[in-house]
């Protein structure tokens, strides 16, 4: 088991209207590589804000504290098979933390920037430069090593607006894998058609060249996915990625996800309100409120002998297909 | 008696030339105090049902039938005036309010509109009004978007019953909730049910819910009928592919943790 | 507060506020410092400004005071331009909200009436109106007002054609409120800000159109105005510039004003609109 990141004493702070709103309160979390681990709250809890702080993504108006330090698997000989065909990185195991705060330590940082920071960096090494430097300004340090798209996938919860309308859904795909493998636009295509194919979309011929509005909800999904794992990333976060989509629909993503994690030995950060849902998926479940962690377990230990009340609440809120008639309960004839 | 009774309601849309049926020959009916569910996939018809039924769209064919009444034969103020009796909770709490109101104009409106209540006894029949769905009247003053969502939810159950409707249309009233609210809101709308016999018209996706507060349940796919009866055999036991589907995607806490 | 904190922060709303306060100074001040009636005489004629103290800017070929018709002529300017305006924008409002909300064939004729407008150039239409009607502050207002409340129309109903979509307004159709509360009450003032938006657009070419109008000797002929100011200069533009200039650069002033105080309040509002 190596850690893939550690999280400590993670605070995030959003300022809203003059007050300020603490989302995330120190957190300290450590997200093991290969495991699928699922963090599940209420809203207001901050999971989301959570995986938005992980993958960089926050506003630049929030106000972080603490640090996350990611320690890449860079010796592992199971490279996802379809994202690595003919690239030989450089290896060699790094283990970097790099500080939150917005102190400007940048020159001490140059050099250990330029190490090889994932399978990926040796390939691209200026392109990783380049691609760190770019980036939005975020809470993240600047020199920060996982990069989003590229060793991060993110998934959100609606896929209508994280696609691009007036993008075929194809070219969204293929431009991810330019970016982030160095394709030629022939060979991203060809790259997006099997990732269409891999996410389990039916007749991806014809959906590469579909506009998003002409897919169903399950369907701009799907190609949410595959443009989220385009690139290869060793840590996908799905983010409330099956809360807008029914039931049926929402098991098929599950067991896709499933799917694509088991074969590309991808790291799972699974963002619900659902804790059964997450049950069926992770490994592990981190049970945030108020943006605190409550509890973390393995899912069997959190399901079956929660040691914190509210867990204890969140399970009994959950109705399944097994629970009692509430009408029982309310006098009412059933 | 019953208390509505649909007959061969059929609804189509124009899609790309074609026309597609949102609903296709659905036909049932709701007895006085029962809860009847309407549940299934996305695109199964089942929130225009609801809307069909509340008289916001119209059908292309079939009869509504309301406390004996020719439902869709109803026009301008009689309309108006029946639609005190049956009433509509949405989805999403935020949206289904004007977002400039308070929740003291949001309840005068139906007591105004079907003269329920004289101006100067509304104060009084909207603190009451709140205390009935669980509120402090205190919260009267407060604008919609200051409140938190299952607030909102119980302000919106609120405004469905000031009319004292005999029927409430639920189209996935709890499915945005957050589940600690949920179990509250849904007790609160049983509560409702025992004292003033309102009936539901429930409409979810989500089954563990429709089976723990439906008498019976229907189960839709792509607009038409698949499966009906009471809502514990049904759940309990599908025959429909759908509702085999349905049963097989819930999630659940204990069974097929070990599949992946 | 915090709308206007964001407002005072932005340097070009806050050089519109100075200017549009700068002007409404003027116009009610106008009869406090010049009491009398603007449009008497004064002095000697054509006197250049900064010769004498008791006219600064000078005299008209009338010998009329240039610093009392200004003052005098911001009156003018700002009452027109706000009426005008503000009758475009509840026109505009009110027939888009209508066409928008009641759809089919009330949406089809508003719609078209709107089309007859919008192809007629404003300009012309208030000039035609006011030479068939007669020249007055009230015939100019509703002038200029026919020409510019098609762009509020269409962005009112555009706006209302996403709202009345919405849950809230469905939730008052099966409160059974009445279709013409609902159109009023819930759809119109969600509607207005993007039509709000044009205010300030529509007050500056109301204020032009005005000028226009004026110059083109279609103005009130019993009040002082800064078209007809320059109009009257104009005849002795290359011996006395200043009679054009000081009301050109007053009318440019006023217009830069009320175009950035209106983008800041615009800018203001849309800030806190994103935040919630």
């Amino acid at each position: 088991m190596s850690m893939l990141a550690a999280i400590r004493g993670l605070s995030v702070t959003y300022r809203r209207d003059g007050s300020e709103v603490a989302a995330v309160r120190g957190i300290s979390l450590d997200v093991v590589a290969g495991e699928r681990l699922a963090i599940i709250g209420e809203s207001g809890s901050g999971k989301s804000t959570l995986a938005l702080a992980i993958a960089g993504l926050l506003p630049a108006s929030a106000r972080v504290e603490g640090s996350i330090a990611w320690s890449w698997p860079s010796s592992d000989a199971q490279a996802p098979p379809s994202v690595l065909p003919d690239i030989s990185p450089a290896r060699g195991e790094v283990a970097l933390t790099y500080p939150l705060s917005p102190v400007n330590n940048a020159a001490e940082d140059r050099p250990t920037a330029k190490l090889p920071i994932s399978p990926l960096a040796g390939e691209m090494s200026g392109r990783t430069e380049r691609g760190v430097t770019e980036r939005r300004p975020s809470a993240i340090g600047e020199a920060e090593p996982p990069l989003l798209g590229r060793d991060i996938g993110y998934v959100f919860q609606d896929p209508s607006s994280s696609l691009d309308p007036v993008m075929t859904v194809g070219k969204q795909i293929a431009e991810v894998a330019r970016t982030h493998l160095g394709l030629s636009w022939p060979q991203a295509f060809a790259k997006a058609s099997i990732l269409l194919e891999r996410v389990r979309l039916t007749d991806p011929a014809s959906v590469l060249h579909a506009f998003p509005h002409q897919l169903s909800g399950g369907q701009k999904q799907r190609v949410a996915i595959a443009a989220a794992i385009a690139a290869g990333p060793k840590l996908l976060i799905a983010d409330e990625a099956t809360s807008a989509l029914d039931t049926i629909v929402q098991a098929e993503i599950v067991t896709l996800i499933r799917q694509l994690v088991a074969e590309d030995g991808m790291t799972l950060l699974f963002i619900s309100h659902d804790i059964a849902l997450a049950a069926e998926l992770a490994e592990r479940i981190a049970v945030f409120r108020h943006g605190q962690l409550v509890e973390l377990g393995v899912t069997a230990q959190i399901v079956d002998a929660p040691t914190q009340a509210y867990t204890r609440t969140l399970l009994d809120a959950h109705i399944g297909l097994d629970a009692a008639s509430l009408l029982n309960r309310a006098g009412l004839h059933a | 008696m019953t208390l509505l009774t649909v007959s061969n309601l059929t609804k189509r849309y124009r899609r790309g030339g074609k026309a597609v049926a949102a609903v296709d020959d659905v036909s049932f009916h709701i007895d006085p105090g029962e809860t009847l569910a309407l549940a299934g996939p996305s695109g199964s018809g089942k929130s225009t049902i609801a809307r069909l039924v509340m008289r916001l769209i119209e059908p292309d064919a079939g009869g509504v039938e309301f406390e004996g009444d020719d439902f869709l034969a109803l026009r301008g103020a009689a309309l108006r005036a029946r639609r005190a009796r049956l009433q509509m909770v949405f989805q999403d709490p935020l949206a289904a309010f004007n977002p400039r109101a308070t929740v003291a104009r949001v309840l005068d409106d139906p007591l105004r509109i079907h003269g329920i209540a004289s101006r100067t006894e509304r104060p009084h029949r909207i603190a009451t009004l709140l205390e009935r769905v669980g509120l402090t009247a205190g919260l009267a003053p407060r604008a919609i978007h200051e409140i938190s969502g299952g607030q909102r939810q119980r302000v919106a159950i609120a405004r469905a019953i000031a009319t004292k409707p005999s029927l409430i249309v639920l189209d996935e009233a709890v499915s945005a909730l957050d589940v600690s609210v949920r179990g509250q809101i849904l007790e609160l709308l049983l509560d409702l049910q025992r004292q003033e016999q309102i009936a539901y018209l429930f409409i979810s996706h989500d089954l563990g819910v429709v089976r723990a507060v439906a008498h019976r349940v229907i189960l839709l796919d792509a607009g038409r009928i698949a499966e009906s009866g009471d809502a514990r055999a049904v759940i309990d036991a599908p025959r429909s592919a759908i509702g085999k589907a349905l049963v097989a995607a819930a999630p659940r806490l204990h069974t097929k943790r070990d599949a992946g | 507060m915090s709308a206007l904190s964001r407002f005072l922060r932005t340097p070009e709303a806050v050089a519109g506020a100075f200017l549009l306060a700068a002007l409404f100074a003027m116009a009610l001040s106008a009869p406090l410092l010049f009491p009398g009636d603007p449009q008497a005489i004064a002095g000697p004629a054509l006197l250049p400004p900064f010769q004498a103290w008791s006219l600064p800017l000078g005299t008209d070929r009338l010998g009329r005071d240039v610093l009392a018709e200004l003052f005098h002529g911001a009156r003018t300017s700002l009452a027109v331009g706000l009426a005008a305006a503000a009758a475009a924008l509840a026109v505009g409002a009110v027939i888009g909200t209508l066409a928008g909300f009641a759809g089919g064939l009330v949406d089809e004729v508003l719609m078209r009436i709107t089309d007859a407008f919008q192809t007629v150039p404003a300009f012309l239409l208030a000039l035609a109106f006011v030479s068939v009607v007669g020249p007055s502050l009230g015939v100019v207002v509703v002038a200029i007002a026919l020409g510019t409340w098609t762009g509020p129309a269409r962005v009112a109903r555009a706006e209302v054609l996403s709202i009345r979509e919405r849950d809230y307004v469905a939730s008052a159709r099966a409160v059974g409120m009445h279709p013409l509360a609902i159109a009023f009450r819930e759809v119109l003032p969600n509607a207005l800000p993007p039509v709000l938006a044009l205010s300030s657009v529509i007050v500056a070419a109301a204020i032009l159109t005005e000028a226009a109008l004026s110059f083109l000797g279609l103005g009130d002929p019993n009040r002082v105005t800064w078209g007809g100011m320059i109009a009257e200069g104009r005849t002795v533009l290359r011996t006395a510039p200043f009679l054009s200039v000081v009301p050109g650069i007053a009318l440019v002033l006023t217009v830069l004003g009320v175009y950035l105080a209106g983008e800041g309040i615009v800018e203001a509002t849309a800030v806190r609109r994103g935040l919630s």
